[in-house]
């Protein structure tokens, strides 16, 4: 039982913690502004490692490995999965924009499924795991008595400046002021002169791009990709955003870090646990107080 | 007294049941189709319960899946413990087969009502979300129990399931099922789709109807399932998680959310569809050596869905049913 | 004097911080057409949400017939004879004029589900019976033409009466009109008038309505109570309050009357 919550546990939750928080975000963005739980988001995921992948192999050819590649690679990852965004936002989601809620949801459940098969039908990508290259040279420390490889500081720390530029986004320019404006009332921005479509969009970019990131993030770290990665991952993601409150950015976070701790601690005790724990962890948010830890209560006029 | 009434079902059934046994003897159908059309009057039950849930009654369901796997698992266990020969004519073996079926459906009628009793005060995405995730703890209970295999899955189930059990099963499904929509309890259940604060304020108690609906069609699906375990012989957590669930969400929308005579043609088109587009896909693949996979068939069904939502939403039949579903009613 | 059918002792309710309900006490007295009036946000509504159980009220009682019925569930309280139509229609658009009153008829239903899902012979009589006795209420309401249709395709006017059939339907002592004459022109609310006094003299039921259509009001109710911000302003005969000074301020002072 000690070894369940040992510090090495707790590195390696914060580590699954830092990559749910990526994906997090960006589905409570967008729920947070369209309403949509965007299924295909942990799709978004995979595209980024893919396109991380695929950029990692051009650069190749007159980069070396290490820092610098690793942070070509992650804007690719990011411009990627932050153009399929855009494009799945344009095609599938805007001319449902205002259609029954449950039509846009059973799109994105389309679109999700479109993403994962076409890629691994797709010849020169395939369903098979491919081994993700090593970016930069992995190198251990130990801290605190845990192993702590170089990786997990490159993913707390790649998490951290995401979510700070999020946030000033958000509080300090003038496009997270009219995100914040239409998150809370779509047609009173409208009136106010804030181009919504433009915000829309702009959101599923930025969601997409760190859903993008993480995937690279996760390609590096658990270094296997594969087209049907995204599905378990967007699912606790989602499942985190739900628990700190869907449409909440820090509770977004704070979701993912908790996702990802019980995630690591319930495997370390039992594996059907950890199989299981992000959903019994859904049922209990959403019959218990579905608005999550840090969400609104909403009163239904009628 | 009203005038005789054909039993128009009854007929329909009828017919279908003697031109596919007639085909079948003849050699005309062999083996191989006699399974795709088992396989479709398996999921038309699945499509119409699941219809029955999302269309009639109004609700969402996205783990329908679950319930069949249920039924599957519950019958499969029963029939592979209890029958020691696989010889489906012997009487004792017949009489333990349809016990199995019935009470895998009993077994998943339980699980829809203890999932569906809390469940059921959440509306829209978030109804949606909570089912998924049940349908996603019955399909990772079962990866576990080594008992019933785990992750191999339950294997050595005995072909218990012909075209005629399933045939039964499924038009006594369907008769069943018009009924009920057509029936005062149908109606309830309708209203609470079309609103369910006005259905709640003219005396209807949608909380229990809203139950019921999932409860029935939990335990057809849970039969359903029974049926399908036998048939394949095999029952394994992959074949319920949520992508069946989305195929069957497909079936539905494509026959029509709310049209059990939709649900009957789409089950029955998708699942041929399925098998001619993975006989061309293999086709093209082996004889002409395009390097192209089955899971075009997926991308395909993906494409169908997402084309469905946004040019119509209604599917094939609307909230239609074809006259030979629909009791006739004196006219005024 | 018989007792009122329906009790209102002190009934208050908040939403959040927002008062919408202050202190209600009346009765409304059996077999009366009682009108609550009073401009947009007063808290008409939210008195008949409270009535029908779909808000529980922060504090206070509602009798009806002698019998408390707060925290009951409204399903449960239109079995005990309460009924009611919505201001914005809530109609069942996909379902025919028949079915749209059957559905107010399926509590009273003796068959079970069994004798239904096997179409029983008792199932199939009392399926019978209850058609007749919709018909006749279809017809009632002159909308025997439209039996069969589907209630999308009604035009309002007749949208309005069905909404009054289905209510009638669930056989109420008491019936809560929600802005009955909503949209309508001067013709159809002298057809609403009539109907409403035969809907209370022939089914013997208690009506208790909202409206702000002042001529409306002033026309068929036989007592009125004003309110304004959830606290009442005036009670009384129709005649005597609209003269009272209060409630002239209160519909001068923000919207034209309409006489």
């Amino acid at each position: 039982m000690g070894s369940v919550f040992s510090f090495q546990q707790i590195v390696n939750g914060l580590q699954l913690g830092a990559i749910y928080a990526l994906i997090a975000l960006g589905y409570t963005m967008v729920y947070g502004i369209v309403r949509l739980i965007n299924f295909a988001h942990g799709d978004f995921f995979m595209v980024g490692a893919f396109a991380a992948y695929g950029a990692f192999y051009l650069f190749n050819f007159f980069l070396p490995t290490g820092g610098g590649m690793a942070f070509a690679v992650l804007i690719m990852a990011m411009l990627g999965s932050g153009a399929m965004a855009l494009l799945a936002n344009k095609f599938a989601y805007k001319p449902l924009r205002y259609k029954p809620r449950l039509s846009s949801l059973v799109t994105a459940i389309g679109v999700s499924m479109l993403l994962e098969y076409l890629f691994s039908a797709l010849p020169f990508i395939g369903p098979s795991p491919r081994g993700f290259p090593e970016l930069m040279a992995k190198r251990m420390f130990v801290i605190g008595g845990a192993e702590v490889s170089n990786y997990v500081m490159i993913d707390l720390l790649v998490a951290a400046v995401l979510m700070i530029g999020l946030t000033i986004l958000i509080q300090r320019t003038p496009m997270g002021k009219a995100m914040r404006a239409v998150s809370q009332d779509k047609d009173a921005a409208k009136l106010m002169g804030i181009d919504v479509e433009k915000v829309i969009s702009f959101t599923f970019l930025i969601g997409g791009s760190f859903a993008g990131a993480a995937g690279l993030l996760a390609g590096l770290t658990y270094p296997r990709i594969q087209p049907y990665m995204g599905i378990l991952p967007g699912l606790k993601a989602f499942i985190a955003a739900v628990l700190g409150g869907i449409g909440n950015v820090p509770g977004a976070v704070l979701g993912a870090f908790i996702m990802g701790l019980a995630e690591t601690f319930a495997t370390a005790y039992n594996s059907l646990l950890g199989e299981g724990i992000a959903f019994v962890i859904l049922i209990v948010v959403l019959l218990l107080r579905p608005n999550g830890i840090l969400g609104e209560k909403t009163a239904d006029k009628i | 007294m009203d005038k005789l009434r054909l039993p128009k079902l009854a007929i329909a059934g009828a017919v279908f049941y003697a031109i596919v046994q007639i085909l079948i003897l003849t050699g005309v159908l062999n083996g191989y189709f006699v399974v795709i059309i088992n396989r479709s009057m398996i999921f038309v039950i699945l499509a119409a319960t699941l219809n029955l849930i999302n269309g009639i009654t109004g609700q969402f369901s996205l783990g329908h899946m679950g319930f069949a796997a249920v039924g599957a698992y519950v019958s499969g266990t029963i029939t592979t413990i209890l029958c020691t020969h696989m010889n489906p004519h012997a009487f004792g073996d017949n009489l333990i087969f349809l016990a199995a079926i019935i009470l895998g459906g009993c077994g998943a009628a339980v699980v829809g009502f203890l999932i569906g009793f809390p469940s059921l005060r959440l509306k829209g995405d978030y109804l949606a979300i909570v089912t998924l995730g049940f349908g996603e703890i019955i399909r990772t209970i079962l990866n576990n129990i080594a008992y019933v295999g785990g992750p191999r899955g339950l294997l050595g189930i005995p072909k218990f399931s012909g075209f005629t059990v399933i045939f039964l099963f499924t038009f006594f499904t369907i008769v069943l099922l018009r009924n009920l929509v057509q029936s005062s309890h149908g109606r309830a259940m309708l209203s609470i789709r079309e609103n369910e604060l006005a259905s709640e304020l003219s005396g209807v108690d949608t909380t229990k109807y809203k139950v019921l609906g999932f409860v029935i069609g939990a335990f057809f699906a849970g039969i359903a399932g029974g049926l399908l375990a036998h048939l394949l012989q095999i029952a394994h957590p992959t074949q319920y998680g949520f992508y069946a669930s989305s195929i069957l969400l497909i079936m539905v929308y494509a026959g029509g959310m709310g049209s059990l005579t939709g649900s009957i043609i789409a089950a029955f088109s998708l699942t041929f569809l399925t098998e001619g587009l993975r006989v061309g896909i293999d086709w093209l693949r082996d004889t002409v050596g395009i390097p192209i996979g089955t899971e075009w068939t997926m991308v395909i069904y993906a494409l169908l869905l997402i084309f469905i939502m946004l040019y119509k939403t209604e599917g094939f039949m609307g909230m239609r049913e074809s006259k030979i579903l629909v009791i006739e009613e004196k006219k005024v | 004097m018989s007792a009122p059918v329906l009790s209102i002792q002190g009934m208050s309710h908040y939403f959040g911080g927002l008062k919408a309900v202050s202190d209600f006490t009346f009765d409304v007295p059996e077999g009366v057409i009682y009108g609550l009036i009073g401009p947009n946000g007063s808290g008409k509504t939210t008195c008949f949400n409270l009535i029908t159980g779909i808000y529980t009220p922060t504090q206070g009682k509602i009798l009806f017939q002698g019998e408390e019925i707060v925290g009951v569930k409204p399903y449960k309280i239109v079995h005990k004879g309460i009924a009611r139509t919505f201001q914005n229609l809530r109609i069942f658009s996909n379902l025919s004029v028949i079915d749209n009153i059957r559905v107010a008829r399926h509590f009273n239903s003796k068959v079970g589900l069994f004798p239904s899902l096997l179409r029983l012979p008792s199932f199939l009589k009392e399926q019978e019976q209850t058609r007749d006795e919709v018909m006749d209420l279809i017809k009632l309401m002159h909308l025997d033409k439209r039996a069969n249709e589907m209630a999308k395709n009604l035009p309002y006017g007749e949208l309005r009466r069905l909404e009054v059939a289905r209510a009638l339907a669930t056989k109420p002592k008491l019936m809560l009109l929600d802005e009955p004459a909503a949209g309508m022109n001067p013709k159809e609310t002298e057809d609403l008038m009539k109907l409403v006094r035969r809907v209370r003299d022939e089914f013997k039921v208690t009506i208790f309505l909202i409206e702000h259509h002042m001529k409306f009001v002033t026309g068929i109710c036989e007592r009125v109570k004003v309110i304004d911000f959830g606290t009442t302003i005036a009670e009384g005969k129709p005649e005597d309050v609209v003269k009272e000074t209060k409630v002239l301020e209160a519909y001068l002072g923000r919207k034209a009357v309409v006489c």
